[in-house]
């Protein structure tokens, strides 16, 4: 289909801190122009990825290109990409504006024009001491030079921590109109699935430091279906099928499939008395990245 | 949104449902994938793959540099498609409810008569 180079290319990336194991053997590539979401538990290595793509950290094994190349140390790469990292941190006495005057320097594509008006959408001071800022100003910071920086490879890791509804629903319009004008990739890690799943194409889950998922989301969504009903009837129902869960409640039984249901398995269910819902985007992820219960054995079956 | 269904689908269900509703006429433009995506809250490639269904399915048309209009007949045959599927959506599940509840074909039929003529008072009374 697209047969663009991918813009990232991670070759069985492991990253381990001491005996403890980050990141494990990861592989994936990103073709270019694509909003991606990056997404997992606290811990899933998430953070070390990211990093790791934007060369602030060596990898114990494999290989991570981006544009082609290595990014650790590497300027033409370096000033292509933009990682807005949760808390980050700056010099004593630095304010708003003088991180935004010296945005031109590290970014080529900087639109100064743009970021004064996020600043005016975000209503962020521009002369307080950022350390002094609110959780939330400090993220709308982040935000403005991600946004503003226009960068073809463009990184938020939890790029909203204090920021209210008002403020993150700004971001995602903005984030969405702009891109629309000059598509770019944009890797976006989150715990807000629901609210960001719409504006994903591409997801890739994490799982303790393993990638459990790389795939559309469009092919993620309706990908699973609960199905209850009289216990017998739902167990004949799901035989053969791939069952991420199954929960009952006296005779009854809720199973959770995996895999798309046709028009005439609806039909089926619908004959023998059986309700189908579908499995929301963020239950899915949440089902897949549970820990200790059959479902994610079942699921990392299925998507290997 | 609705969960659990692919949005491009839903996308196109949307334009369709103003078509049939003359919220958009035939021969009209129709906003274009962009503006789709902002409204919507959707990513630009999903609000175009919703778009395009319709353009591969002859509901839509597109004039290059300009944008993208709804075809002549649009209504026509968006309506025959969502009667079939009205057997299966409504119809089917209707009569699988009515079975679980003893409710016989007949009475069935008596049911859907009382319903319209009731419907057909009530609208007299309003007017």
């Amino acid at each position: 289909m697209n047969s663009q180079n991918p813009v990232i290319q991670v070759d069985g990336l492991s990253r381990t801190y001491r005996d403890v194991p980050a990141l494990t053997d990861v592989t994936f590539s990103l073709q270019p122009g694509i909003i991606c979401g990056l997404l997992g538990r606290n811990g899933a290595g998430k953070t070390t990825l990211m990093r790791m793509l934007t060369g602030q950290e060596f990898p114990s094994a494999g290989s991570t290109r981006v544009f082609g190349e290595n990014p650790v140390e590497n300027s033409r790469v370096l000033q292509k990409m933009c990682f807005v990292s949760e808390g980050q941190r700056y010099p004593d006495g630095y304010q708003a504006r003088h991180v935004l005057a010296g945005a031109p320097w590290f970014f080529a594509d900087w639109d100064a024009a743009f970021a004064d008006d996020l600043v005016e959408k975000f209503r962020l001071p521009l002369r307080r001491d950022v350390r002094k800022l609110s959780r939330g100003q400090q993220s709308a910071l982040g935000v403005i030079l991600g946004l503003a920086s226009r960068a073809p490879v463009t990184i938020f890791d939890e790029p909203y921590l204090g920021l209210d509804a008002v403020a993150r629903h700004t971001f995602y319009d903005t984030l969405l109109a702009d891109y629309a004008e000059r598509p770019r990739t944009i890797l976006l890690s989150t715990h807000l699935i629901d609210e960001v799943s719409n504006l994903l194409e591409h997801v890739l889950v994490l799982d303790e430091g393993r990638l459990l998922l790389d795939q559309s989301a469009e092919s993620l969504r309706g990908s699973a279906s609960a199905v209850a009903g009289r216990a017998g009837d739902v167990d004949s129902f799901a035989e053969g099928r791939q069952v991420l869960h199954r929960d009952t409640l006296g005779g009854l039984a809720t199973v959770t499939i995996s895999g798309r249901l046709s028009a005439a398995d609806h039909r089926a269910a619908a004959a023998a008395g059986l309700e189908i819902a579908p499995v929301s985007f963020q239950q899915l992820i949440v089902d897949l990245t549970t820990p200790s219960s059959p479902r994610t054995a079942a699921a990392s079956v299925v998507y290997e | 949104m609705d969960e659990g269904r692919p949005i491009f689908q839903q996308i196109a269900e949307r334009v369709e449902n103003d078509i049939l509703s003359g919220a958009l006429v035939e021969e009209g433009q129709v906003p274009s994938t962009n503006e789709f995506a902002m409204f919507y809250r959707i990513n630009p490639a999903t609000a175009g793959k919703g778009v395009n269904l319709l353009v591969e399915q002859g509901i839509l048309y597109k004039r290059r540099g300009i944008g993208m209009f709804v075809a002549t007949g649009a209504r026509e045959r968006i309506t025959a498609r969502r009667r079939e599927l009205f057997v299966l959506e409504y119809v089917a599940p209707m009569l699988a409810e009515a079975a679980s509840l003893g409710i016989e074909p007949d009475q069935l039929g008596q049911l859907i008569t009382d319903q319209l003529t009731a419907g057909r008072l009530s609208e007299k009374e309003t007017r």
